[in-house]
């Protein structure tokens, strides 16, 4: 199990690299001189010297990686073009909003998601189980920004019982809370639909295996037998779980710009908006790396809940 | 109602002349009802936004002043007026064709490219399988949306620009199914047999390995169209897709979003459109799943 935790940490160092690979080249996918990218059109030549030379533009490409991902290791993500601060720091502010809308559409979505795949597979065929799968495919077919601005209109402008964006500064506040039921909503519809799916096919999966019948057979009560399934299902359903956070951290950009919601996704907007590139690669560097980490974190803790995964 | 639908199934296979694989599916597809009606109401959108010029009662970017956020029945407008006084059915018509595009390209370069290097990584194996997969892998280092908007952030604004970044977005996806179903098939006693017998590479790759393992392909990337409208039209609602003043569903959602404070219900239109075509796009693709026996 141990060489196998080992190869899969290993494993992670590539892909973080790719990655960065990845957020490199967008600097030079840019239309127009690297240094117009990286730089506000008024800058002094002395400037443009400097950020010339920190940033190796006059050496080989593979050259200038190496400078980058040195700068990046030690938590230099460059300057921003809009408001020249470092990077570094408005990723870190926004990084924490988004994680928190994160967290909690995540933890809405998995308790609604896992009650509601559950439920439809052990009345597999009912009415509702078939509910449940409408909700499911209306989960992972509504564009969920759309339902966010459906959201404000119903609720913030026709019955103005909750705030349409931005978000108060004191977390735990009333004000807080009240601004992110909203997103919260937005955000949780994804997860719900996919997480609903692939619990239900899951439990499906293992209550047609012989076992379950055996253990009907031998006179288990039902409750029994839910936690069996619910113990064989598991791994399956953790591993969804872990790529449904990493997705609701990366994937908010859309839900955050509705919102105005100060997270990473609206720090992504503003940044498009200005072409401000340098927070472009931060934003998204730092996503990636949150997003490898946990996909690397689900991993090992899928080993440990079904050890027979160590051993393909 | 599961013993109707399962008995003419079970009778198929049992009285009658065996059908070739392609009429069984589309045969069972005829007759699943969510199919249907999913099938059809894809068939009106693709076929209204085609015929968009013919349809559509005006001009889509000529807008007057005095007519703005029309509610829907205004009269001479169907569907109401946006923001600068266009014709929301016009637009929406000439909307729907920009979606679509931006929307299936990119799929099916996808199908195309992807195929191509899956089945290659399957086939050959070794170090040819290493690279192309751990290649494909450092892809996966992104949530779609990220990976979208990193590329169309850095390349700019533009239709095309949005083809070739959710082309990259598509692409690794379909390799990692292609590439696991090759390997597969490949394993099988046929393949060898074919082997056995004198068949060379191209001939095993086209007649036996491509004709099985091209339903999974589909299949997978017929699930993957309504992602690529959603994030298509995301990318447009974020300022990085089409320009405007062209219309185009994502782009109209996020102009109009300024104005819910005087009409509700025109704002909600091309959102609604985005998400009637993408659940279409769901509903058939579990049908094309059923009807081709596919575990996803």
């Amino acid at each position: 199990m141990w060489v196998y935790v080992g190869r899969r940490l290993l494993l992670a160092i590539p892909t973080l690299l790719g990655a960065s690979i990845i957020v490199f080249a967008m600097v030079h996918l840019a239309p127009g001189d690297p240094i117009a990218a990286v730089m506000p059109a008024e800058s002094s030549q002395a400037e443009i010297e400097a950020t010339k030379r920190a940033y190796g533009f006059d050496k080989p490409l593979p050259v200038q990686y190496l400078v980058w991902l040195g700068r990046v290791a030690q938590g230099d993500l460059g300057k921003s073009i809009a408001t020249r601060r470092a990077v570094i720091l408005d990723v870190r502010d926004a990084l924490a909003n988004s994680l928190v809308l994160a967290l909690s559409s995540s933890l809405l979505a998995f308790a609604l998601g896992i009650a509601l795949g559950l439920l439809a597979a052990f009345r597999q065929g009912r009415l509702l189980d078939k509910a449940a799968s409408a909700i499911a495919i209306v989960g992972v077919s509504v564009p969920h920004y759309w339902a966010g601005i459906i959201l404000i209109i119903v609720f913030s402008v026709q019955l103005n019982w909750l705030p349409a964006m931005g978000a108060a500064d004191d977390p735990g506040a009333v004000a807080y809370l009240r601004h992110i039921v909203l997103p919260t909503l937005a955000l949780a519809l994804i997860p719900l639909g996919v997480i609903t799916r692939v619990v239900r096919s899951a439990a499906l999966d293992v209550l047609n295996q012989e076992f379950v019948l055996a253990l009907r057979a031998k006179g288990l009560v039902s409750r029994r037998v839910f936690t069996h399934v619910v113990k064989n299902a598991a791994p399956q359903i953790l591993t969804v779980l872990g790529l449904q956070f990493g997705f609701q951290l990366g994937g908010s950009v859309l839900v955050e710009a509705v919102f105005s919601w100060p997270g990473t996704g609206y720090l992504l907007n503003l940044a498009i908006f200005q072409r401000d590139i340098p927070v472009l690669q931060g934003v998204i560097l730092v996503l990636a790396t949150f997003f490898v980490l946990l996909n690397l974190a689900v991993d090992l803790l899928q080993t440990l809940v079904d050890p027979r995964i160590a051993r393909h | 109602m599961a013993v109707t639908t399962a008995l003419p199934r079970d009778l198929d296979a049992v009285a009658g002349a065996p059908m070739s694989y392609w009429r069984t599916v589309a045969w069972r597809l005829a007759r699943d009802p969510a199919t249907l009606v999913a099938g059809s109401l894809l068939a009106l959108i693709v076929l209204s936004a085609l015929l968009a010029p013919w349809l559509a009662p005006y001009d889509p970017n000529a807008g007057s002043i005095r007519l703005r956020l029309a509610s829907v029945g205004a009269p001479g407008h169907v569907l109401g007026t946006d923001e600068q006084g266009r014709d929301m059915l016009s637009r929406l018509l000439w909307g729907g064709r920009m979606t679509l595009i931006a929307g299936f390209t990119p799929v099916l370069v996808a199908l195309v490219i992807g195929t191509a290097l899956g089945v290659l990584a399957g086939y050959v194996g070794g170090l040819t399988n290493t690279l192309v997969m751990r290649t494909m892998d450092i892809f996966y280092a992104f949530p779609a949306v990220l990976l979208a908007i990193a590329i169309s952030g850095a390349l700019g604004p533009g239709l095309p620009n949005t083809l070739i970044s959710l082309s990259i977005v598509f692409v690794p996806r379909v390799v990692r199914v292609a590439e696991s179903a090759t390997v597969q098939v490949k394993g099988l006693e046929y393949i060898a047999a074919a082997r056995a017998s004198g068949a060379g590479v191209p001939t095993i790759v086209r007649h036996h390995l491509l004709a099985n393992v091209l339903s999974p392909i589909l299949v997978f990337a017929s699930t993957q169209v309504s992602l690529a409208i959603i994030l298509a039209a995301g990318l447009s609602f974020l300022g990085l897709g089409v320009t405007p003043p062209a219309a185009e569903w994502g782009l109209m959602l996020s102009t109009l979003r300024q104005s819910i404070y005087v009409n509700a219900i025109v704002p909600a239109l091309p959102g609604l459109a985005i998400f009637v075509t993408s659940m279409a796009f769901n509903l058939l693709s579990d049908g094309l799943r059923d009807a081709m026996e596919v575990r996803a």
